[in-house]
């Protein structure tokens, strides 16, 4: 039932994920958070304080390779939102997200599901996105469960308890395994115009059976930060909606710790942003200490630039170290701009992992002031005291029915000051009005999980009313009544058959559905704003894109200059036949290059050549303690930094080098080239051309760029000191075992690396083993 | 409305409270703010918690929709949807299922109204 376990060579197969869907059960219910290690836990060559048990399997960060691969994952369960409206590419996107560190995965609904009446079937598309139906969250929680073993941590799934249908939706989540939802019943009135009488009955049903299923709710209290006029004003109406939510949870029977506020950082820069935001967090946690924090970032401020909103969301980042946090959400940088697109959903899952590793332990050596003379506590008290008030206003007017229907909500001003913009409501009104009932004196519900009054027949436990009906679904899950597809046309399986419609072998590019095609180009046109965007629409329609459009522009200068991005689509799709893939260095294992070393022995000179001072690089390819190629056994060189070109001939002749290794770092007006062909002429001047290997790298540097230029063999970022002791021990043994047959040095163009010229149709321009065959050639091309 | 700041004369009453008390107001008043709602919800019914009640029965959504719309024709939701199916069942020896079926494709709800004395 488990389905086949992941393999990370391969894709998601949905089809497997479809398969037998109907008699897919959830392993687990329930919240789970992470397992946080002690305080001093050793990772690398670091103590951590804030981290929590490692992937299995995972991406680090992009700088995690200078610091041994370490991945350190925080404490607190991090969320990534995915909407994209068709689940089969979600769950695509899920699989990234979860390598990347998520372990709270957010599926947003389809636009309009919260006022739909009734569970929807089957797998429609949706827009913003997915149908929340039973087959797409069975589905989903199958691709999650087979997730979650490949990464090692469980991964925590999440949807929305709202709108109409709010108790059938929490029954099916309840069922399937899902382990944490959006429940508010404020959001409905407020944001969704369901009825408030309705949205209030239908959320003590819901919430008791999100109890039963042990899944942590999250509420809306955040919306009223995104939709107020001056969102850093709402902050005491904040505290009052998270007051009502949590109150009325306790009391319909949810445990404090699985009620998490939906708190935001309210305001972002220019704003002095955390002057205003930290008091709030602080007087939020102490206020409702024993709840639970999900950390949202800030989304009202988000606009097309996303390292604008990054930077936004690290200081949202920053403020959940300073205070706390037990979930950590992301926002990602493009939402200001359309649909989450994948790699910005990764995007903010970095961010979210860089920057709380990167404040681990923060609290130990920063105090917040608690001076009660000092700004800090003095605003605490302030918006405490206000947040009181609006309570007290609420019982004044008669209730919060009332306070709703005046417009107490959503109101611009910073309580008990009023703007007269808030959001007000009939409660006689609204979808869904009129259409609660009083339970009669006989009125009885024979299931579990059931709120409020319940006639059972006498005899009944009452801790067991399904045993009226031989058990209900919570108890026996076989009752379960799967219902695969309503609609024979909107369904995934016509989607997959329009994608494999196509031709076999051909891939596109994507940003958020298979064969999208979406890509992007980045332009800085020396022109002012309006005939910047002009002339990069223009270019993205020369270069052949459908449908461009700009999704951002950044002035640099009114005149000087203008920065775009453009989308577009590609009208094409690669054949994965005809890629050409460079050249693929297999390693020799290092005991078979020590055993050479060993036995014929191998000298180098190498130096960083022409204007740099660089020696990173070139000393972690040489170094025997950054696993370069001395701890092989070879005997290094070293000629430092600046090197010219003839001494490091001179030397190479001197101690009869079997190779030369130059780094040339990142160089304009193509002096890495330069320097590359005046090594080769050299060696050639000096007749030892033949004699020698020349090797290139750095991080401008190719296969291709080094072989033109001359080189043996050219190695880019990445490279590590095997990649290149396997090429010189490879190098000479062909070298050695061509002379020996007396055919000369281009003897090697035959075999090894030579023959994968032919082999893999490349047009001749990129072995070694050519270009070494006849020094000068590889220039001429 | 449109309301000026008046904090700090709406405050006075607050100012000698200490945090704690402070908050142990605020959940009072939270408290009693929801009390009514709690209230009504404990009271109260609707089509969909009919429905949810009728899934957990193991009825599908298509067919728990069905009998929900009848049971809110009928003025019978008051009772309880699923009290409606089991009240049924119970009668007429029949399995859970089998009465629910009924009810959803229609059959059998004049055989409900006498059960439940006409309804409402």
């Amino acid at each position: 039932m488990g389905g086949r376990k992941l393999c990370p060579n391969e894709k998601l197969d949905v089809r497997e994920i479809l398969r037998d869907l109907e008699h897919y059960r959830p392993r687990r219910r329930g919240w789970t958070w992470r397992e946080k290690l002690p305080p001093g836990t050793s990772l690398g060559s670091f103590e951590y304080r804030q981290i929590s048990r490692p992937l299995e399997q995972s991406v680090p960060l992009p700088a995690a390779k200078h610091f041994g691969g370490i991945d350190p994952q925080p404490e607190m369960v991090v969320t990534t939102e995915i909407a994209s409206g068709r689940f089969e590419d979600d769950i695509r996107r899920m699989r990234m997200a979860a390598w990347h560190g998520a372990d709270h995965i957010m599926v947003i609904r389809t636009t309009g599901q919260s006022h739909f009446d009734g569970l929807i079937e089957g797998t429609p598309e949706g827009v913003g996105g997915v149908p929340i139906t039973r087959k797409q969250v069975r589905a989903t929680r199958k691709a999650l469960d087979l997730i979650e073993d490949e990464v090692g941590r469980p991964i925590n799934f999440h949807s929305y308890v709202s709108g109409v249908a709010g108790p059938e939706i929490a029954v099916l989540f309840a069922e399937e395994g899902v382990n944490g939802a959006h429940q508010d019943p404020q959001y409905n009135v407020l944001y969704r115009n369901v009825n408030m009488y309705r949205s209030f009955v239908d959320a003590a049903v819901a919430k008791t059976l999100m109890q039963w299923a042990g899944m942590a709710q999250i509420d809306g209290a955040h919306n009223a930060n995104a939709t107020a006029r001056e969102a850093w004003k709402v902050m005491p109406e904040l505290m009052v909606q998270h007051a009502i939510n949590c109150a009325y949870s306790v009391k319909v029977g949810m445990a404090k710790e699985n009620i998490c506020l939906s708190t935001v950082p309210p305001t972002a820069p220019p704003a002095p942003e955390m002057r205003l935001d930290l008091p709030y967090a602080v007087a939020l946690r102490r206020l409702f200490a024993g709840y639970r924090f999900r950390a949202q970032m800030n989304t009202k401020y988000i606009e097309s630039s996303t390292r604008e909103a990054t930077v936004t969301h690290a200081l949202n980042l920053m403020l959940s170290r300073l205070t706390s946090a037990d979930i950590q959400s992301t926002i990602t940088p493009d939402e200001g701009r359309n649909v989450p697109w994948h790699y910005n959903n990764i995007a903010a899952l970095d961010t979210a992992k860089q920057v709380l590793v990167g404040l681990d332990g923060l609290r130990n050596m920063v105090k917040l002031d608690d001076s009660p003379e000092g700004e800090l506590e003095r605003k605490v008290r302030e918006i405490t005291e206000r947040a009181v008030l609006f309570l007290e206003e609420i019982l004044d007017v008669g209730g919060y029915f009332e306070a709703v229907r005046r417009g107490f909500f959503v109101d611009s001003g910073m309580y008990p000051e009023r703007n007269g913009d808030g959001i007000a409501r009939d409660p006689e009104g609204g979808v869904a009005a009129g259409t609660i009932v009083p339970r009669d004196p006989d009125y009885m519900a024979p299931v579990c999980a059931h709120f409020g009054e319940n006639h059972l027949p006498e005899g009944t436990r009452a801790d067991r009313p399904c045993n009226l009906i031989g058990g209900c679904t919570l108890c026996n899950p076989e009752k379960i009544v799967y219902i695969d597809e309503l609609d024979p046309t909107d369904n995934v399986e016509s989607r997959l058959a329009v994608l494999e419609a196509g031709p076999p072998g051909v891939v596109y590019p994507e940003v958020e559905w298979a064969q999208d095609r979406v890509v992007t180009i980045t332009m800085f046109w020396p022109l002012d704003e309006a005939r910047a965007e002009a002339a990069a629409l223009e270019t993205a329609r020369r270069l052949g894109l459908e449908e461009p459009k700009a999704i951002h522009k950044e002035v640099m200068h009114p005149a000087e200059g203008t920065l775009v991005e453009v989308k577009g689509r590609v009208p094409f799709g690669i054949e994965l036949a005809s890629l050409k893939l460079p050249e693929e260095q297999k390693t020799l294992s290092p005991d078979e290059i020590r055993r050479f070393v060993k036995d014929r022995g191998v000298k180098v000179v190498a130096a960083t050549v022409g204007q740099d001072e660089h020696s990173v690089g070139l000393r972690e390819i040489l170094d025997i303690k950054h696993g370069g190629i001395e701890g092989f056994g070879i005997e290094c060189h070293y000629l430092g930094t600046s090197c010219p070109v003839e001494k490091l001939v001179n030397a190479a002749i001197e101690v009869g080098a079997d190779a030369i290794l130059i780094s040339t770092i990142i160089t304009h007006a193509d002096v890495h080239r330069m320097n590359m062909k005046k090594l080769a002429d050299l060696c050639v001047e000096k007749g030892i051309r033949d004699k020698v290997l020349l090797v290139a790298g750095g991080t401008q540097v190719t296969w291709d760029i080094a072989v033109e230029s001359g080189m043996d063999a050219g190695f880019g970022r990445g490279t590590r000191g095997i990649d290149v002791a396997s090429f010189l021990v490879r190098k000479l043994r062909e070298k050695e075992a061509g002379a020996g047959t007396g055919t000369g040095p281009g003897a090697g163009a035959g075999e090894g690396e030579g023959a994968g010229a032919g082999a893999r149709a490349r047009g001749g321009t990129d072995t070694g083993a050519d270009a070494g065959a006849e020094p000068g050639v590889g220039a001429a091309r | 409305m449109m309301r000026p700041d008046d904090f700090e004369e709406r405050r006075r009453h607050l100012a000698g409270m200490s945090d704690e008390e402070l908050a142990r107001y605020f959940w009072e008043l939270a408290d009693r703010v929801v009390q009514p709602l709690v209230d009504l919800a404990r009271t109260h019914t609707s089509p969909s918690i009919e429905r949810s009640v009728l899934l957990r029965m193991g009825f599908s959504s298509l067919e728990a929709k069905a009998i929900v719309d009848k049971c809110v024709e009928k003025g019978l939701l008051g009772k309880g949807a699923g009290h409606v199916v089991w009240k049924l069942a119970s009668a007429r020896g029949m399995s859970v299922r089998e009465a629910g079926v009924a009810l959803a494709e229609g059959r059998m709800w004049d055989e409900v109204a006498g059960l439940f004395g006409a309804g409402r």
